[in-house]
């Protein structure tokens, strides 16, 4: 049997465990990028995120990255980690090997290390709609059988992980992309009273919804379960047969 | 964004305004463009295998072209290219032809239903299923092409 000093030394044991951090580096007037290595301890729970605070704290306190809940709810500490988009914040460091590679997302400009500039994220969606709505109380939105259906845009936290995972920002700049184009059809889905009719026209464009092809690797990044893929299909179908945007059981929501 | 100059007289500022670099897909700084599904979900390596299967098939449509161009040589010169094309070389480039066309067209049947807005988001099971009809039918095909040999 286990004694609890026995255990205290295997945890003891558990801490001394290190991974190599290859962390993508660029400051502004940078000829290029590069990569620096980094040997961080871990435990069994230790976060990418733990570990990249880490990295500032006892090794580099210029590496810069964004973050700021911890829970998954702020979607300001997406990155790329070994070519996969994550939330550092709630991604293990245990099950990704010994040798680890953070790198900013992709499809969006760098503007140091981790950092990108999220306003060109943001300036992909229609400017004529907000993206974000206020909370409120519709009484007239009672709970109608068969909730689990509604998959609510808001569930959305902006962390355009969706985006760097796409492959069509690898030939051209001009797509709209995942995020804004759920967005649209959210709006579309949901309007309460809000006058959405040109945002099938917005989104009825060769570098809106139809310059989507079918990868489906937004939806796979997702880390809310928003799945921006089928959102992007359903615009697509509103627009060749405009019935399947809006499901009748929403009609009541109105 | 806004920009700032070295108008301004700061040090350092030129610099800050530079554009920096866009990262695109695959792992490193190197881009991989939308041909590497590497490390992705399968609807990626459909995605890139439709294309590049799309660029086979149209390099394929000139060549079919210009082999029936022999034709104007006349009778003997396509008796001796069809003596070529029944080599079992010959013969497994026509599997590859007919795995690339089962490949592009399924799964451009399953793309448009999905992009329809009839099955948004069955993706992965119409490509399982897809797969295992093109498997099939790839299957039936070499046997009856490679039998000539």
């Amino acid at each position: 049997m286990q004694t609890a000093t026995d255990q205290a030394a295997a945890g003891a044991a558990e801490a001394t465990e290190t991974r190599r951090f290859r962390g993508f580096r660029y400051k502004r007037g940078d000829k290029a990028p590069h990569f620096d290595t980094f040997d961080v301890p871990i435990e069994p729970r230790t976060t990418l995120l733990d570990a990249m605070k880490w990295i500032q704290l006892h090794r580099d306190a210029s590496l810069m990255l964004r973050h700021s809940c911890y829970h998954a709810s702020c979607g300001t500490c997406g990155v790329r980690v070994n070519g996969r988009e994550v939330l550092l914040c709630v991604t293990a460091v245990h099950d990704l090997g010994l040798e680890i590679t953070v790198e900013p997302v992709a499809n969006i400009p760098v503007l140091t290390d981790l950092v990108v500039d999220m306003e060109e994220f943001y300036a992909r969606f229609p400017d004529q709609h907000p993206y974000v709505r206020e909370s409120e109380f519709n009484a007239a939105a009672s709970t109608p059988d068969g909730i689990a259906a509604y998959v609510r845009y808001e569930d959305c936290i902006e962390c355009g992980l969706c985006l760097s995972a796409c492959p069509i920002p690898a030939t051209t700049d001009r797509y709209v992309g995942p995020a804004a184009l759920a967005a649209a059809q959210r709006m579309l889905e949901e309007p309460r009273g809000a006058d959405v009719a040109d945002l099938l026209d917005w989104a009825d464009e060769p570098d809106g919804v139809w310059r989507c092809h079918a990868a489906f690797e937004c939806t796979e990044a997702c880390p809310s379960n928003v799945n921006p893929a089928a959102r992007i299909m359903a615009l697509r179908g509103a627009l060749v047969g405009g019935a399947l945007v809006i499901p009748d059981r929403v009609e009541e929501m109105r | 964004m806004s920009q700032t100059t070295s108008a301004d007289g700061l040090p350092g500022l030129e610099e800050r305004a530079q554009r920096g670099p866009v990262l695109r897909k695959g792992i490193g700084v190197a881009p991989s463009g939308w041909f590497d599904p590497r490390g992705r979900a399968i609807g990626s390596w459909a995605f890139a295998a439709n294309r590049i299967t799309g660029l086979g098939l149209v390099f394929y449509l000139y060549l079919h072209l210009g082999v029936l161009s022999i034709l104007l040589v006349g009778k003997s010169g396509w008796n001796d290219f069809v003596a070529l094309a029944t080599n079992i070389v010959f013969l497994g480039l026509d599997v590859l032809l007919l795995f690339g066309v089962l490949f592009h067209g399924l799964n451009g049947v399953r793309v448009a239903l999905v992009g329809t807005g009839i099955v948004p988001d069955r993706q992965k099971a119409l490509f399982w299923a897809f797969s295992v009809i093109g498997t099939l039918t790839l299957a039936y095909g070499a046997f009856r092409i490679l039998g000539r040999a």
